[in-house]
Protein backbone atom coordinates (compact mmCIF):
# COMPACT_ATOMS: atom_id res chain seq x y z
CA UNK A 1 0.00 0.00 0.00
CA UNK A 2 1.14 3.52 -1.00
CA UNK A 3 1.99 5.53 2.16
CA UNK A 4 -0.70 7.62 2.88
CA UNK A 5 0.61 11.34 2.07
CA UNK A 6 -2.27 13.33 2.70
CA UNK A 7 -1.37 17.30 1.14
CA UNK A 8 -4.10 20.19 1.79
CA UNK A 9 -2.63 22.56 -0.12
CA UNK A 10 -4.54 25.28 -1.88
CA UNK A 11 -2.20 27.62 -3.64
CA UNK A 12 -3.52 30.97 -4.41
CA UNK A 13 -0.59 32.20 -6.79
CA UNK A 14 -2.36 36.07 -6.58
CA UNK A 15 -5.09 37.38 -4.70
CA UNK A 16 -7.08 39.63 -6.80
CA UNK A 17 -9.73 41.97 -6.13
CA UNK A 18 -8.07 44.00 -4.15
CA UNK A 19 -8.88 46.97 -6.59
CA UNK A 20 -8.88 49.68 -4.09
CA UNK A 21 -5.37 48.75 -2.65
CA UNK A 22 -3.49 47.98 -6.03
CA UNK A 23 -3.53 50.94 -8.65
CA UNK A 24 -5.32 50.17 -11.51
CA UNK A 25 -2.99 51.56 -14.72
CA UNK A 26 -6.32 51.36 -17.40
CA UNK A 27 -9.05 48.70 -17.93
CA UNK A 28 -7.28 46.54 -20.19
CA UNK A 29 -4.78 45.26 -17.65
CA UNK A 30 -6.91 44.89 -14.94
CA UNK A 31 -8.99 42.45 -16.82
CA UNK A 32 -6.19 40.13 -18.37
CA UNK A 33 -5.24 39.91 -14.71
CA UNK A 34 -8.38 38.79 -13.35
CA UNK A 35 -8.78 36.23 -15.96
CA UNK A 36 -5.13 34.20 -15.22
CA UNK A 37 -3.65 35.26 -11.53
CA UNK A 38 -5.69 33.06 -9.52
CA UNK A 39 -5.96 29.04 -9.11
CA UNK A 40 -6.41 26.76 -7.00
CA UNK A 41 -5.27 22.34 -6.72
CA UNK A 42 -7.01 19.84 -5.06
CA UNK A 43 -5.61 16.32 -5.16
CA UNK A 44 -7.21 12.97 -5.27
CA UNK A 45 -5.34 10.49 -3.18
CA UNK A 46 -6.81 7.33 -1.34
CA UNK A 47 -10.66 8.08 -2.54
CA UNK A 48 -10.67 11.52 -1.53
CA UNK A 49 -10.75 14.63 -2.41
CA UNK A 50 -8.00 16.99 -0.69
CA UNK A 51 -9.38 19.72 0.54
CA UNK A 52 -12.28 18.31 0.34
CA UNK A 53 -13.42 22.03 0.54
CA UNK A 54 -12.38 24.84 -0.71
CA UNK A 55 -13.15 28.29 -1.17
CA UNK A 56 -11.83 30.62 -3.74
CA UNK A 57 -12.74 34.11 -5.87
CA UNK A 58 -14.60 34.25 -8.73
CA UNK A 59 -12.51 33.55 -11.82
CA UNK A 60 -10.57 31.16 -10.39
CA UNK A 61 -9.31 27.99 -12.16
CA UNK A 62 -9.09 24.88 -10.33
CA UNK A 63 -7.10 21.79 -11.05
CA UNK A 64 -7.39 18.43 -9.34
CA UNK A 65 -4.76 15.60 -10.16
CA UNK A 66 -5.72 12.15 -9.51
CA UNK A 67 -2.43 10.62 -7.31
CA UNK A 68 -4.34 7.94 -7.29
CA UNK A 69 -3.76 3.99 -8.78
CA UNK A 70 -6.79 3.96 -9.53
CA UNK A 71 -9.44 6.37 -11.81
CA UNK A 72 -11.61 9.25 -10.75
CA UNK A 73 -13.43 11.62 -12.07
CA UNK A 74 -14.50 15.04 -10.82
CA UNK A 75 -18.37 15.71 -11.39
CA UNK A 76 -20.68 18.30 -10.34
CA UNK A 77 -23.58 17.81 -8.65
CA UNK A 78 -25.73 20.19 -10.27
CA UNK A 79 -24.43 19.38 -13.67
CA UNK A 80 -22.14 22.44 -13.76
CA UNK A 81 -18.50 21.03 -14.41
CA UNK A 82 -17.82 17.36 -15.61
CA UNK A 83 -14.22 16.00 -15.94
CA UNK A 84 -13.14 12.64 -18.29
CA UNK A 85 -12.02 9.83 -16.45
CA UNK A 86 -8.65 10.60 -15.10
CA UNK A 87 -6.07 8.27 -14.70
CA UNK A 88 -2.85 7.95 -12.41
CA UNK A 89 -1.12 11.65 -12.88
CA UNK A 90 -4.11 12.97 -14.92
CA UNK A 91 -5.51 16.41 -14.19
CA UNK A 92 -8.80 18.16 -15.20
CA UNK A 93 -9.32 22.24 -14.83
CA UNK A 94 -12.26 24.47 -14.69
CA UNK A 95 -12.76 28.38 -13.73
CA UNK A 96 -15.50 29.27 -11.69
CA UNK A 97 -17.18 32.52 -12.92
CA UNK A 98 -20.14 33.01 -10.77
CA UNK A 99 -20.29 33.19 -6.75
CA UNK A 100 -21.77 30.37 -5.76
CA UNK A 101 -21.45 26.80 -3.71
CA UNK A 102 -20.50 23.88 -6.14
CA UNK A 103 -20.65 20.40 -4.80
CA UNK A 104 -19.33 17.81 -7.13
CA UNK A 105 -18.19 13.98 -6.60
CA UNK A 106 -16.37 10.89 -8.43
CA UNK A 107 -18.78 9.18 -10.51
CA UNK A 108 -17.14 5.92 -10.00
CA UNK A 109 -16.68 6.02 -6.22
CA UNK A 110 -19.81 8.33 -5.45
CA UNK A 111 -18.76 8.18 -1.38
CA UNK A 112 -16.08 10.76 -2.74
CA UNK A 113 -17.66 13.91 -2.44
CA UNK A 114 -16.08 17.68 -2.46
CA UNK A 115 -17.16 21.26 -2.57
CA UNK A 116 -15.81 24.11 -3.76
CA UNK A 117 -17.21 27.50 -1.98
CA UNK A 118 -16.99 30.94 -4.57
CA UNK A 119 -16.53 34.29 -3.34
CA UNK B 1 -22.16 -35.39 3.10
CA UNK B 2 -21.88 -37.84 5.46
CA UNK B 3 -19.10 -38.61 8.46
CA UNK B 4 -17.79 -35.78 10.68
CA UNK B 5 -14.44 -34.57 10.72
CA UNK B 6 -12.26 -32.30 12.32
CA UNK B 7 -12.57 -29.59 9.50
CA UNK B 8 -16.43 -29.52 9.49
CA UNK B 9 -18.14 -26.88 11.47
CA UNK B 10 -21.56 -27.69 12.02
CA UNK B 11 -24.36 -24.62 12.63
CA UNK B 12 -27.42 -26.03 14.02
CA UNK B 13 -29.98 -23.44 13.66
CA UNK B 14 -32.09 -24.88 15.83
CA UNK B 15 -30.09 -24.98 18.82
CA UNK B 16 -27.76 -21.77 18.64
CA UNK B 17 -29.88 -19.22 20.02
CA UNK B 18 -31.03 -18.08 16.43
CA UNK B 19 -33.74 -19.05 14.62
CA UNK B 20 -34.44 -20.45 10.99
CA UNK B 21 -35.25 -17.27 10.04
CA UNK B 22 -32.82 -15.26 12.01
CA UNK B 23 -29.18 -14.29 10.99
CA UNK B 24 -25.97 -16.33 10.34
CA UNK B 25 -22.80 -14.79 9.53
CA UNK B 26 -19.75 -16.91 8.02
CA UNK B 27 -16.68 -15.09 6.74
CA UNK B 28 -14.47 -16.25 5.01
CA UNK B 29 -11.20 -14.12 4.37
CA UNK B 30 -8.95 -13.61 0.98
CA UNK B 31 -6.64 -16.82 0.81
CA UNK B 32 -8.68 -19.16 2.76
CA UNK B 33 -11.54 -20.37 0.54
CA UNK B 34 -14.32 -22.41 2.08
CA UNK B 35 -17.19 -24.62 0.68
CA UNK B 36 -21.03 -24.26 2.29
CA UNK B 37 -24.05 -25.89 2.00
CA UNK B 38 -27.27 -25.99 3.62
CA UNK B 39 -29.31 -28.76 4.38
CA UNK B 40 -32.76 -28.04 6.21
CA UNK B 41 -31.58 -25.20 7.89
CA UNK B 42 -28.17 -26.52 9.03
CA UNK B 43 -24.87 -24.69 7.08
CA UNK B 44 -22.07 -27.14 6.77
CA UNK B 45 -18.76 -25.06 6.30
CA UNK B 46 -15.75 -27.00 4.92
CA UNK B 47 -12.07 -25.32 5.00
CA UNK B 48 -9.92 -25.97 1.97
CA UNK B 49 -8.19 -28.54 3.34
CA UNK B 50 -10.68 -31.00 2.56
CA UNK B 51 -11.58 -29.55 -1.00
CA UNK B 52 -9.28 -32.72 -2.80
CA UNK B 53 -11.77 -35.10 -1.25
CA UNK B 54 -14.79 -33.09 -1.51
CA UNK B 55 -14.36 -33.04 -5.80
CA UNK B 56 -13.57 -36.20 -5.96
CA UNK B 57 -17.58 -37.67 -4.58
CA UNK B 58 -19.75 -34.80 -3.00
CA UNK B 59 -18.92 -31.80 -5.67
CA UNK B 60 -20.01 -33.93 -8.91
CA UNK B 61 -23.79 -32.73 -9.18
CA UNK B 62 -26.03 -31.61 -12.15
CA UNK B 63 -24.40 -28.36 -12.76
CA UNK B 64 -20.86 -26.79 -12.40
CA UNK B 65 -19.92 -23.40 -13.33
CA UNK B 66 -16.82 -20.96 -12.25
CA UNK B 67 -17.59 -17.39 -10.99
CA UNK B 68 -14.35 -14.79 -12.14
CA UNK B 69 -14.08 -11.39 -11.45
CA UNK B 70 -12.36 -8.57 -11.93
CA UNK B 71 -9.65 -8.70 -14.32
CA UNK B 72 -8.56 -5.24 -14.87
CA UNK B 73 -7.16 -5.69 -18.02
CA UNK B 74 -5.14 -2.17 -18.74
CA UNK B 75 -3.99 -2.04 -14.77
CA UNK B 76 -0.17 -2.02 -14.72
CA UNK B 77 0.91 -0.19 -11.31
CA UNK B 78 2.91 -1.84 -8.74
CA UNK B 79 0.28 -4.04 -7.35
CA UNK B 80 0.06 -6.51 -10.34
CA UNK B 81 1.93 -5.00 -13.58
CA UNK B 82 0.79 -8.33 -15.25
CA UNK B 83 -2.56 -8.71 -15.45
CA UNK B 84 -3.26 -10.63 -18.15
CA UNK B 85 -0.75 -12.98 -16.70
CA UNK B 86 -2.68 -13.63 -14.25
CA UNK B 87 -5.52 -13.99 -15.74
CA UNK B 88 -4.82 -16.67 -17.81
CA UNK B 89 -3.69 -18.45 -14.65
CA UNK B 90 -6.85 -18.00 -13.81
CA UNK B 91 -8.15 -19.64 -17.09
CA UNK B 92 -5.47 -22.42 -16.38
CA UNK B 93 -6.80 -23.09 -12.96
CA UNK B 94 -10.22 -23.36 -14.34
CA UNK B 95 -9.06 -25.97 -17.38
CA UNK B 96 -7.39 -28.23 -14.26
CA UNK B 97 -10.89 -28.24 -12.23
CA UNK B 98 -11.83 -32.12 -12.07
CA UNK B 99 -15.10 -31.24 -12.87
CA UNK B 100 -15.18 -29.00 -15.90
CA UNK B 101 -17.34 -26.25 -15.40
CA UNK B 102 -20.41 -25.67 -17.87
CA UNK B 103 -20.02 -22.36 -18.34
CA UNK B 104 -18.25 -18.95 -16.68
CA UNK B 105 -19.99 -16.10 -14.36
CA UNK B 106 -17.83 -12.85 -15.12
CA UNK B 107 -18.74 -10.22 -12.49
CA UNK B 108 -17.06 -7.08 -13.63
CA UNK B 109 -14.67 -4.56 -13.80
CA UNK B 110 -13.21 -6.84 -17.21
CA UNK B 111 -11.54 -3.67 -17.67
CA UNK B 112 -9.01 -1.04 -16.07
CA UNK B 113 -10.59 2.07 -17.85
CA UNK B 114 -13.15 0.70 -20.55
CA UNK B 115 -10.86 1.27 -23.62
CA UNK B 116 -11.44 -1.59 -26.41
CA UNK B 117 -8.00 -3.20 -26.45
CA UNK B 118 -8.48 -4.07 -22.92
CA UNK B 119 -12.27 -6.08 -23.20
CA UNK B 120 -10.64 -7.74 -26.28
CA UNK B 121 -7.75 -8.72 -24.08
CA UNK B 122 -10.14 -10.30 -22.07
CA UNK B 123 -12.07 -11.61 -24.75
CA UNK B 124 -8.92 -13.29 -26.25
CA UNK B 125 -7.52 -15.15 -22.72
CA UNK B 126 -10.98 -16.15 -22.15
CA UNK B 127 -11.12 -18.44 -25.62
CA UNK B 128 -8.75 -20.27 -24.07
CA UNK B 129 -11.06 -21.78 -21.15
CA UNK B 130 -12.95 -25.23 -21.83
CA UNK B 131 -16.07 -23.42 -20.88
CA UNK B 132 -16.73 -21.30 -24.12
CA UNK B 133 -20.13 -19.24 -22.48
CA UNK B 134 -19.17 -16.33 -20.60
CA UNK B 135 -21.75 -14.56 -19.02
CA UNK B 136 -21.28 -10.72 -17.98
CA UNK B 137 -22.34 -8.05 -15.68
CA UNK B 138 -20.08 -4.78 -15.81
CA UNK B 139 -18.74 -2.77 -12.46
CA UNK B 140 -17.80 0.66 -12.63
CA UNK B 141 -14.67 0.52 -14.91
CA UNK B 142 -16.54 -0.89 -17.62
CA UNK B 143 -18.67 1.95 -18.68
CA UNK B 144 -16.42 4.84 -17.79
CA UNK B 145 -17.58 6.51 -20.70
CA UNK B 146 -20.87 7.13 -23.16
CA UNK B 147 -22.79 5.42 -20.27
CA UNK B 148 -20.95 2.33 -21.15
CA UNK B 149 -21.69 2.14 -24.50
CA UNK B 150 -18.42 0.43 -25.22
CA UNK B 151 -19.56 -2.42 -23.13
CA UNK B 152 -23.20 -2.75 -24.20
CA UNK B 153 -22.05 -3.47 -27.64
CA UNK B 154 -19.77 -6.57 -26.74
CA UNK B 155 -22.03 -8.01 -23.93
CA UNK B 156 -25.32 -6.24 -23.75
CA UNK B 157 -26.70 -8.43 -26.43
CA UNK B 158 -29.81 -10.64 -25.42
CA UNK B 159 -30.16 -8.43 -22.35
CA UNK B 160 -32.61 -5.93 -21.16
CA UNK B 161 -31.88 -2.25 -22.63
CA UNK B 162 -30.15 -1.48 -18.83
CA UNK B 163 -28.21 -4.43 -19.47
CA UNK B 164 -29.73 -6.86 -16.60
CA UNK B 165 -31.04 -10.44 -18.07
CA UNK B 166 -31.80 -13.83 -16.92
CA UNK B 167 -31.42 -17.48 -18.15
CA UNK B 168 -31.88 -21.51 -17.18
CA UNK B 169 -29.78 -23.98 -16.83
CA UNK B 170 -30.67 -27.40 -15.81
CA UNK B 171 -33.37 -26.00 -13.54
CA UNK B 172 -31.07 -23.24 -11.80
CA UNK B 173 -32.48 -19.72 -12.65
CA UNK B 174 -29.59 -17.30 -12.94
CA UNK B 175 -30.12 -13.82 -12.85
CA UNK B 176 -27.20 -10.94 -13.93
CA UNK B 177 -27.90 -7.84 -12.66
CA UNK B 178 -26.73 -3.97 -12.92
CA UNK B 179 -25.62 -1.42 -10.08
CA UNK B 180 -22.91 0.60 -11.56
CA UNK B 181 -25.04 2.85 -13.44
CA UNK B 182 -26.22 6.34 -12.50
CA UNK B 183 -24.21 6.39 -9.30
CA UNK B 184 -25.51 9.04 -6.64
CA UNK B 185 -23.14 11.59 -4.76
CA UNK B 186 -22.47 9.98 -1.25
CA UNK B 187 -24.31 7.09 -2.39
CA UNK B 188 -24.01 3.10 -2.79
CA UNK B 189 -24.40 0.98 -5.76
CA UNK B 190 -27.83 1.13 -7.72
CA UNK B 191 -29.97 -1.11 -8.94
CA UNK B 192 -33.06 1.17 -9.83
CA UNK B 193 -36.80 1.00 -9.86
CA UNK B 194 -36.65 -0.40 -13.89
CA UNK B 195 -34.41 -3.09 -13.21
CA UNK B 196 -36.37 -3.51 -9.66
CA UNK B 197 -40.04 -4.07 -11.56
CA UNK B 198 -38.42 -6.11 -13.92
CA UNK B 199 -36.96 -8.72 -11.48
CA UNK B 200 -40.40 -8.94 -9.67
CA UNK B 201 -41.81 -9.88 -12.79
CA UNK B 202 -38.78 -12.26 -13.83
CA UNK B 203 -39.04 -14.38 -10.72
CA UNK B 204 -42.77 -13.89 -10.09
CA UNK B 205 -44.14 -17.13 -11.77
CA UNK B 206 -41.02 -19.87 -10.84
CA UNK B 207 -41.62 -22.17 -8.29
CA UNK B 208 -40.18 -21.59 -5.02
CA UNK B 209 -38.26 -24.71 -4.94
CA UNK B 210 -36.28 -23.38 -8.18
CA UNK B 211 -32.75 -22.71 -7.12
CA UNK B 212 -31.61 -19.10 -7.94
CA UNK B 213 -28.50 -17.86 -8.33
CA UNK B 214 -28.12 -13.80 -8.70
CA UNK B 215 -24.81 -11.81 -9.47
CA UNK B 216 -23.94 -8.45 -9.66
CA UNK B 217 -20.58 -6.35 -9.80
CA UNK B 218 -21.08 -4.65 -6.39
CA UNK B 219 -22.06 -6.11 -3.04
CA UNK B 220 -26.45 -7.35 -2.83
CA UNK B 221 -25.50 -6.86 0.97
CA UNK B 222 -23.93 -3.71 2.80
CA UNK B 223 -19.89 -5.03 3.35
CA UNK B 224 -18.88 -1.49 4.34
CA UNK B 225 -20.51 1.74 3.60
CA UNK B 226 -17.65 3.65 4.24
CA UNK B 227 -15.68 2.68 1.01
CA UNK B 228 -19.11 2.28 -0.90
CA UNK B 229 -19.39 -1.93 -0.77
CA UNK B 230 -23.11 -2.06 -0.66
CA UNK B 231 -26.17 -1.54 -2.70
CA UNK B 232 -28.50 1.04 -2.06
CA UNK B 233 -31.88 -0.40 -2.86
CA UNK B 234 -30.49 -4.67 -2.54
CA UNK B 235 -33.02 -5.31 -0.03
CA UNK B 236 -35.97 -4.87 -2.07
CA UNK B 237 -34.51 -7.05 -4.94
CA UNK B 238 -33.95 -9.64 -2.16
CA UNK B 239 -37.44 -8.78 -0.80
CA UNK B 240 -38.80 -10.27 -4.16
CA UNK B 241 -36.46 -13.55 -3.98
CA UNK B 242 -37.72 -14.05 -0.38
CA UNK B 243 -40.27 -17.31 -1.43
CA UNK B 244 -37.33 -19.29 -2.54
CA UNK B 245 -35.61 -22.11 -0.77
CA UNK B 246 -32.12 -21.56 -2.34
CA UNK B 247 -30.98 -18.30 -3.41
CA UNK B 248 -27.28 -17.97 -3.79
CA UNK B 249 -25.89 -14.07 -4.47
CA UNK B 250 -22.16 -13.98 -6.20
CA UNK B 251 -20.40 -10.66 -6.68
CA UNK B 252 -17.32 -8.70 -6.97
CA UNK B 253 -15.88 -5.58 -6.20
CA UNK B 254 -14.63 -5.69 -3.06
CA UNK B 255 -11.31 -7.92 -4.61
CA UNK B 256 -11.32 -10.93 -1.50
CA UNK B 257 -13.41 -13.36 -0.35
CA UNK B 258 -16.25 -12.85 2.04
CA UNK B 259 -19.37 -14.57 2.86
CA UNK B 260 -22.73 -14.75 4.73
CA UNK B 261 -25.65 -16.90 5.11
CA UNK B 262 -29.16 -14.57 6.16
CA UNK B 263 -32.20 -17.12 6.27
CA UNK B 264 -31.84 -18.59 2.56
CA UNK B 265 -29.50 -16.39 1.26
CA UNK B 266 -25.87 -17.07 0.61
CA UNK B 267 -24.06 -14.16 -0.45
CA UNK B 268 -20.19 -14.65 -1.84
CA UNK B 269 -18.03 -12.23 -3.33
CA UNK B 270 -15.16 -13.80 -5.03
CA UNK B 271 -11.69 -13.04 -5.20
CA UNK B 272 -9.94 -10.52 -8.40
CA UNK B 273 -7.65 -11.88 -11.08
CA UNK B 274 -5.94 -8.98 -11.03
CA UNK B 275 -4.99 -6.96 -7.66
CA UNK B 276 -6.11 -7.45 -4.14
CA UNK B 277 -7.63 -5.17 -1.43
CA UNK B 278 -7.44 -4.25 1.54
CA UNK B 279 -9.88 -5.79 4.52
CA UNK B 280 -12.57 -3.18 5.24
CA UNK B 281 -11.44 0.04 7.24
CA UNK B 282 -7.96 -1.83 7.52
CA UNK B 283 -6.02 0.52 5.27
CA UNK B 284 -6.56 4.69 4.77
CA UNK B 285 -8.96 3.54 1.56
CA UNK B 286 -9.98 0.37 -0.57
CA UNK B 287 -6.84 0.98 -3.33
CA UNK B 288 -4.80 -1.80 -4.75
CA UNK B 289 -2.83 -3.37 -1.81
CA UNK B 290 0.40 -4.03 -2.84
CA UNK B 291 1.93 -7.48 -1.22
CA UNK B 292 5.53 -8.99 -2.00
CA UNK B 293 5.38 -10.26 -5.88
CA UNK B 294 5.69 -14.19 -4.36
CA UNK B 295 2.32 -13.66 -2.63
CA UNK B 296 0.27 -11.97 -5.16
CA UNK B 297 -1.16 -15.40 -6.57
CA UNK B 298 -1.94 -16.57 -3.34
CA UNK B 299 -4.53 -13.31 -2.92
CA UNK B 300 -6.06 -13.92 -6.37
CA UNK B 301 -8.60 -16.61 -7.53
CA UNK B 302 -11.72 -18.04 -8.97
CA UNK B 303 -14.77 -19.36 -7.52
CA UNK B 304 -16.21 -22.83 -8.61
CA UNK B 305 -20.36 -23.30 -7.96
CA UNK B 306 -21.66 -26.70 -7.64
CA UNK B 307 -25.96 -27.69 -7.75
CA UNK B 308 -26.28 -30.83 -6.86
CA UNK B 309 -30.23 -31.23 -7.24
CA UNK B 310 -31.82 -32.28 -3.64
CA UNK B 311 -30.00 -30.22 -1.61
CA UNK B 312 -30.60 -26.87 -0.84
CA UNK B 313 -28.05 -24.51 -1.59
CA UNK B 314 -25.03 -24.40 -3.80
CA UNK B 315 -21.79 -25.38 -2.88
CA UNK B 316 -19.83 -22.22 -3.39
CA UNK B 317 -15.93 -23.09 -3.46
CA UNK B 318 -12.93 -20.63 -3.74
CA UNK B 319 -9.58 -21.21 -4.54
CA UNK B 320 -6.49 -19.22 -5.32
CA UNK B 321 -3.95 -19.00 -8.17
CA UNK B 322 -1.10 -20.19 -6.03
Amino acid sequence: MRKSVFIASVMVTAVMGLGGIQPKHNGIIASAQEKTASTAEVKIDNFSFGPAAITIQVGTTVTWINRDDIPHTVVSTEKVFKSKVLDTDEKFSYTFTKPGEYPYFCSIHPKMTGKVVVQ
Amino acid sequence: MTGKTKDEILHDHNRDGVDRRGFLKCMAWAGTGALCVMQGGVLKSYSMSRLSEMNAAELKGELSFVQISDSHMGFNKAANPDVAATLQAAVDKINALSTPPEFLLHTGDISHLSKPEEFDGVSQILKGATAKDVFFVPGEHDVLNDDGKEYFERFGKGAQPGGWYSFEKKGVHFVGLVNVMNLKAGGLGTLGHEQLEWLEKDVMHLKSSTPIVVFAHIPLWTVYPEWGWGTEDSAQALAYLKKFGSVTVLNGHIHQTMQKVEGNVTFHTACSTAFPQPKPGEAPSPGPMKVPAEQLRSLLGITDVNYIRGQHALAVVDSTLG
